[in-house]
């Protein structure tokens, strides 16, 4: 088995034991509030019998592993249970509100990566002068700031006062959302060849994304910038040099890979951060993703739906981490290098 | 790791002119938390009533950033913001470290059974994006301030353990630890005097940093409706209120946007500045 094979199948194995941890601690919080989760499902006006009904059918009257012993079962045969805000399954609720979310959440890691990226290098590359002051302010300014000071920002300004960009929601009003194949507006549409609600979801996407993505962006370029530097420092750039090689090959070839390893751990840790913060997001340009199906079944107290709905975001999240896992290990010469030796 | 001397470590922090930038900004912010009561131009405005002969009044000389709807001014309100957003971190801080630097202090230093027990439950805690675990944890309880705070809190901990972690078993390896040990201290004694102050310049630049990001983390559960309620003044739900009446009323969601950020940036920039200064892993 190679390294990278051997690295996957170790690490695949973790994310599975963290998850049915996680579910144990978000199973747990649940059950051990105050309250009878049935009376605040159905109300102070249900009748006792309803309340001892809904207790029965949810097993809560059973010791609390027996409950989750059924909730583990149900939950391998990929059922969340059901949601009491909106009387469906909460894997049917989640499947109809994650694309929207998704499909904002990979526009803004393409910008992060798109805009992030070149912003740290030409920071690195002038290291101390005047674009690399620019590039830092920039990149602090964008950590600091919560997602949803920046929509409210953009929103103030490209969508109010000088209004190039929609206000708000995923189509203009009067459009027909696309046939659903994969729920992303952008890829339906093309899909079905409806190039002008391609492009009029692409438009809606920007603001939001481009909000999501910038505390991403600062981080990115803070990271790249500070990797690189330390890459410069490094003798086979000064040997790069004496065999003068110009300075945009070095930045290219010789300093920009080798720095890209910790940038790219920390472009996982982002890219998990915006599923959390795309909940802020979507709160401000009132997109139909996640968020809203979230913050709703909270404030209603919909104990399956919220487990589900953190439970499929924690699975996400790991992932995520288990894709850059992999990509580093690819992109790291010294692992690829190992496996290179086992082989001979 | 972080052995350089304090003074070495003061002037190096002197030097550099964006770390002062980060500490006036905190002196600032703190200062005006600090004398909310004598500063506020209108300090009874904090709570539900307000003035209605002033309703809805764009900055001005007598109301610097404006009204809200039921005439409030708003500088007042984002000062005792400042106040509310910059306790509620230290709450959550004071709870949150000293839990974390324990759990991380025993998993590096007694190893085995007992890391092994830890630090699976800081992967666990660290799997779920702390705002997302801290609105589940809001859905179960009533949504209070106590409770936002409890909520955060909970979740805050794990990153403490893993950065004490990661110092403690760089520093279990050095020769003082050895000789305390060989001359018969207890693992309390070694843990708690000798590797504990090691750990202290990382720990300090990371609370730094924290303040930071427990304000934004506990403005984001208000601005969700998750967490403080009305009338406290909480600069997260100041901005999801005042959205509603934008654009006409942009100041009522502006200016609490704004004062996060600056608050947030005072501690990032004052923390930057210190990780640098004391060299630092955070």
């Amino acid at each position: 088995m190679g390294p990278i094979l051997r690295l996957l199948t170790h690490r695949l194995a973790i994310s599975l034991l963290v998850l049915v941890g996680v579910s144990m601690l978000i199973f747990f919080v649940a059950r051990v509030v105050p309250g009878d989760p049935a009376r605040i499902a159905l109300g102070p006006n249900a009748s006792q019998e309803m309340v001892d009904a809904l207790r029965e059918a949810r097993h809560l009257n059973d010791p609390i592993i027996v409950q989750y012993g059924w909730f583990l079962r149900d939950l391998v045969q990929g059922d969340l249970g059901t949601s009491l805000y909106t009387r469906r399954p909460v894997t049917q609720d989640i499947a109809a509100y994650l694309p929207a979310t998704l499909e904002l959440v990979f526009v803004a890691g393409a910008l992060m990566i798109l805009i992030g990226l070149p912003l740290g290098r030409v920071a690195a590359r002038y290291s101390g002068h005047y674009p690399d002051h620019l590039a830092r302010l920039l990149s602090v300014l964008a950590v600091c700031t919560p997602a949803f000071v920046w929509g409210v920002i953009l929103q103030l300004l490209l969508a109010y006062i000088w209004p190039v960009f929609p206000l708000e929601g995923r189509l203009s009003t009067g459009v027909v959302a696309p046939d659903r194949i994969t729920g992303f507006y952008t890829l339906d549409a093309l899909m079905t060849g409806q190039l002008g609600t391609f492009f009029d979801a692409l438009y809606h996407l920007i603001l939001p994304a481009t909000a999501l993505a910038l505390s991403g962006i600062g981080q990115t370029a803070r990271l790249t910038r500070s990797s690189m530097i330390e890459t410069y420092r490094r003798p086979y750039i000064d040997m790069a040099r004496a065999y003068g090689f110009s300075e945009r090959k070095i930045a290219r070839r010789y300093a920009f890979r080798p720095a890209l390893i910790p940038t790219l751990t920390i472009l996982g840790l982002d890219f998990a951060a915006m599923l959390a913060n795309a909940f802020l997001v979507e709160r401000v340009f009132v997109w139909p993703g996640l968020s809203r199906y979230g913050v709703e079944v909270i404030l209603r107290k919909d104990l399956d739906a919220i487990v589900g709905t953190v439970m499929v975001i924690a699975a996400m999240f790991l992932i995520t981490n288990l894709v850059v896992d992999v990509i580093v290990s690819i992109i790291n010469p010294r692992i690829r290098l190992s496996e290179r030796r086992a082989k001979s | 790791m972080s052995s350089r001397p304090q003074s070495i470590a003061w002037a190096e922090f002197r030097s550099n002119p964006i770390s002062i930038l980060g500490l006036v900004l905190v002196v600032f912010c703190v200062g005006l938390a600090l004398l909310a009561d004598v500063i506020t131009p209108y300090p009874t405005h904090v709570g539900p009533i307000g003035d209605f002969t002033a309703i809805n009044q764009a900055p001005s000389a007598a109301h610097w950033f404006g009204t809200d709807t039921i005439g409030r001014d708003l500088l007042t309100r984002i000062i005792y913001g400042f106040r509310l957003s910059l306790s509620m971190a230290a709450m959550v801080l004071v709870i949150a470290m000293p839990v974390g630097v324990i759990l991380g202090l025993l998993a590096g230093y007694k190893g085995g059974w007992i890391e092994f027990a830890i630090m699976r439950l800081t992967d666990i805690f660290l799997a779920i994006p702390p705002l997302v675990l801290a609105m589940a944890i809001m859905g179960f309880l009533p949504a209070t301030l106590t409770n936002a705070m409890l909520a955060v809190t909970v979740m805050w901990w794990p990153w403490y353990t893993r950065l004490v972690y990661n110092v403690v078993r760089s520093e279990a390896r050095e020769g003082y630890v050895l000789a305390a040990e060989v001359i018969g201290a207890s693992s309390s004694h070694v843990m708690f005097r000798e590797i504990l102050p090691n750990c202290a310049p990382a720990v300090l630049t990371k609370i730094t940093l924290d303040v930071g990001f427990v304000v934004l983390m506990v403005s984001s559960l208000s601005f969700l409706g998750l967490g403080v309620q009305p009338p406290t003044p909480d600069l997260g739900s100041m901005v999801a209120d005042g959205a509603k009446y934008m654009p006409d009323a942009w100041w009522l969601s502006i200016f609490p946007a704004l004062a996060i950020m600056l608050l947030v940036l005072g501690f990032n920039l004052l923390g930057d500045g210190l990780r640098e200064a004391f060299d630092a892993e955070v």
